[in-house]
């Protein structure tokens, strides 16, 4: 057993769980980790603000399946960290986040650089240490990890003392965690499972909705398997986008407030729901009341806080979602529902939601992304930033492949895109990787583009420049009768902002420039950006207002109003919603 | 209807913060919350009692498992239960004869005078809140100075262990 420094424990226990590349800038209270850092054979990526190092550590999470792991200094690396790792909690992605802190003996005395990192993280971590002996280091790291990739991932933060990393201990890394009051149930309850299997089977119109648990925990064949042997339709939630072939005859599309039509209306008439790896969020359930009217609920999550928290349930099964989906597969018996996928094709064709000309006469976003889809056949990884360009690259791309629609759901940070998008395509050097953001959001992190020119990432950028905060302006159109308060933009020209960060740009503001500007960003080597400059006031559609039911889907601008005056009436006190 | 939980919790620094945040997040209301030491050494136990109409008490349980730092929880609201509280109660009181009253009163609750000046006594009582707010009522008309009640404890009657069985409980619950 040899001693070493806090430092040199902590990096040799990254390597002892496997980690290669980490995220991160330095500062007072970390230079001598990062005097050590140096010394082993990780891959640095020197963010250019720590957001950026924990949307990077997020992206290439995801697109892994490992921890990723962020580094920042104390004070305001920390802080500036935040945004990354609450994105992470909501959308239970594992991460490991770990920050400088002043000396132990001058906690507490408001310090240079000195914050509560650990009380600041707390409500946004799934746990958090502040090591303030040494000879604590390992076992924490160890635990880290192991809480990080655990039953429901999520991240975790170390806060490490300057002295902490200079003093040393004896190094051995623990084998085992000890932890008992973190013991996450795996495998369903074998009575659920009958019971949910039982009413699967004399449902008249079942449906299945499907979250990111089925990416976190790999179940595509086996989500694939249950529904082909069941016969029942598929939806996912927007993170649950690539967990189902979409082009798969079962497959209905995703729900909620801009999903489609007919998947709202096959959620509002469905007598059975099942409900696997997702938490009900209010993006999808829209008015809870009026969530699933007919439906008995079977809802299975690896936590079991989500079980119950916002929507009744039938069966709540407590499980990782592919050993549930094996257990159910192996229990139900085959099923047949013709008249209940005739309503819904029939639906389908009354409700199109996503039909699109062939070629369309302005730049029009929802066509844009389509033509992305046909240039790319389907099989580019797409990380989207947050707002409109989000949505329409979730409607109009249609993923193929597993795990290949990257977007931050819960917490819904703009700037997520470019900087996920580099941890991604690290992740994947690999894959085609397109971010696709939006003005708005582009311009909170776009200082990560010297990352993307340092690192040489073939990463290609669709930037949709309509110059305003589409999203934010959309509902001042909407239901603000059009006061556009704070969302138009001044923006700079990103062309040359491109040319300024040595990557290759071009502006498209003509329909015959699209596609013509997906292969030429296609057949550059390194990183690529396209600004399209779009229709300024083109809207999301469908949508369910804030606080309607997914049975009151707008489908146009003209719907609005007579619509609204419903969900007015229907909502009584209960309106509002955010 | 009101609810007692005992949870058993790692005794780390910062795990009173993890659960007085989660409740303050979640928008749940407590209405007391205890902790203290238990016979296992690194093990502090929580009284927490809720108020079951305004929160719901399952959410409550659920989420506190989440918490790495809690190990167990359990619900003993429906458990035979000794339930106790300990309130120390200064009073005004400047005549020989309320001197005696206030003791006479103290004794009828079991509870007794701990301190005597010449203008003011304490009393320390314990018992149930049920029991605190009766001889709290009784005291009031002589005028209460100063007040303060540690919030209750909790420990089912019997062989049985408080914080066993919750496990079970928690997989009715949860499936």
């Amino acid at each position: 057993m040899q001693r070493l420094t806090g430092a040199q424990i902590l990096c040799e226990s990254l390597i002892k769980e496997g980690v290669d590349t980490i995220f991160g800038m330095p500062g007072g209270a970390i230079i001598p980790l990062y005097d050590t850092l140096f010394q082993y054979p990780f891959r640095h990526i020197l963010c250019r603000h720590e957001q950026g190092a924990s949307h990077m550590a997020d992206g290439y999470a995801r697109i892994t399946g490992n921890v990723g792991v962020c580094l920042g200094t104390s004070g305001p690396g920390a802080t500036n960290l935040v945004t990354g790792i609450a994105t992470a909690m909501m959308d239970s992605v594992p991460m490991v986040a770990i920050t400088g802190q002043v000396p132990t003996y001058m906690i507490g005395k408001d310090a240079f650089q000195e914050t509560d990192t650990t009380g600041i993280t707390m409500p946004i971590t799934k746990h958090n240490y502040l090591v303030m002996d040494v000879k604590d280091l390992a076992r924490v790291i160890k635990e880290a990890f192991h809480i990080a990739r655990t039953g429901r991932p999520g991240p975790v933060l170390i806060d490490i003392p300057k002295d902490v990393t200079t003093n040393t201990a004896i190094y051995e890394y623990p084998t085992k965690v000890n932890l008992p009051g973190f013991k996450p149930k795996m495998q369903g309850h074998s009575k659920q499972i009958r019971q949910a299997a039982r009413m699967i089977e004399q449902a008249k119109k079942p449906l299945i909705i499907a979250g990111h648990g089925i990416i976190l925990s790999g179940a595509y064949s086996e989500l694939r398997a249950f529904a082909e042997k069941t016969q029942v339709p598929v939806l996912t939630t927007l993170l649950g986008i690539s967990g189902f072939p979409e082009t798969h005859p079962l497959y209905l599309g995703w729900p909620g407030m801009h999903g489609m039509y007919y998947a709202n209306m096959a959620i509002s008439h469905t007598d059975c729901l099942i409900a696997v790896g997702m938490r009900m969020d209010d993006r999808v359930t829209g008015r809870l009341n009026a969530f699933a009217p007919h439906a008995q609920i079977i809802h299975i999550d690896i936590d079991p806080a989500e079980l119950g928290k916002n929507v009744r349930t039938a069966v709540p099964i407590v499980g990782d979602a592919k050993n549930v989906l094996e257990a159910l597969l192996e229990e139900v018996k085959p099923g047949h529902h013709p008249e209940w996928m005739q309503t819904l094709s029939q639906w389908r064709i009354e409700h199109p939601s996503l039909a699109l000309p062939e070629k369309a006469e302005t730049m029009s976003s929802p066509w844009i992304v389509r033509e992305l889809y046909h240039a790319t056949e389907g099989k580019a990884v797409l990380v989207t930033d947050v707002g409109q360009a989000q949505m329409w690259a979730a409607q109009h791309y249609f993923f193929e492949r597993p795990n290949t629609h990257i977007t931050s759901g819960g917490l819904g940070p703009m700037g997520y895109a470019l900087p996920a998008a580099i941890g991604v395509q690290l992740g994947k050097p690999e894959e085609e990787v397109w971010c696709v953001t939006g003005d708005g959001g582009f311009q909170m992190t776009l200082e990560e583009l010297s990352v993307l020119a340092e690192e040489k990432l073939p990463v290609k950028i669709a930037l949709f420049n309509n110059s305003y905060l589409g999203m934010v302006r959309q509902w001042q159109q909407l239901f603000y009768d059009r006061r556009y308060s704070g969302v138009k933009m001044w923006n700079p020209d990103f062309v040359k902002l491109g040319e300024a960060y040595s990557i290759p740009t071009i502006r498209v503001s003509q329909v015959d420039g699209v596609r013509a500007a997906f292969e030429w960003a296609r057949a550059i080597e390194g990183p690529a950006m396209i600004e399209f400059v779009v229709d300024a006031e083109e809207n999301v559609f469908p949508m369910v207002p804030p606080g309607a039911s997914l049975q009151e889907t707008i489908e146009s601008a003209d719907d609005v109003a007579p619509k609204m005056q419903q969900v007015a009436v229907a909502a009584g006190s209960d309106k509002g919603g955010v | 209807m009101k609810h007692t939980l005992v949870a058993l919790v790692e005794n780390q620094p910062g795990v009173l913060q993890r659960v007085a945040n989660l409740f303050s997040r979640r928008g749940f209301n407590i209405e007391s919350l205890t902790v203290g030491h238990t016979e296992t050494d690194k093990i502090s136990r929580m009284t927490i009692v809720v108020d079951g109409a305004t929160t719901q008490v399952e959410q409550v349980i659920k989420q506190l498992y989440k918490l790495i730092d809690v190990i167990r929880v359990s619900d003993v609201s429906e458990d035979r239960t000794v339930d106790r509280e300990l309130a120390l109660i200064k009073i005004h009181c400047a005549s020989a004869s309320n001197r005696l009253e206030i003791s006479n009163l103290a004794d009828v609750f079991r509870g007794r005078v701990v301190d005597v000046a010449t203008d003011a006594v304490i009393v320390e009582v314990t018992g149930t809140d049920d029991k605190i707010d009766s001889i709290l009522g009784m005291l009031r008309p002589y005028g209460i100075k100063e007040m303060v009640r540690t919030g209750m404890i909790s420990m089912v009657r019997g062989a049985q262990i408080t914080a066993r069985g919750s496990e079970a409980r928690m997989l009715e619950a949860a499936g």
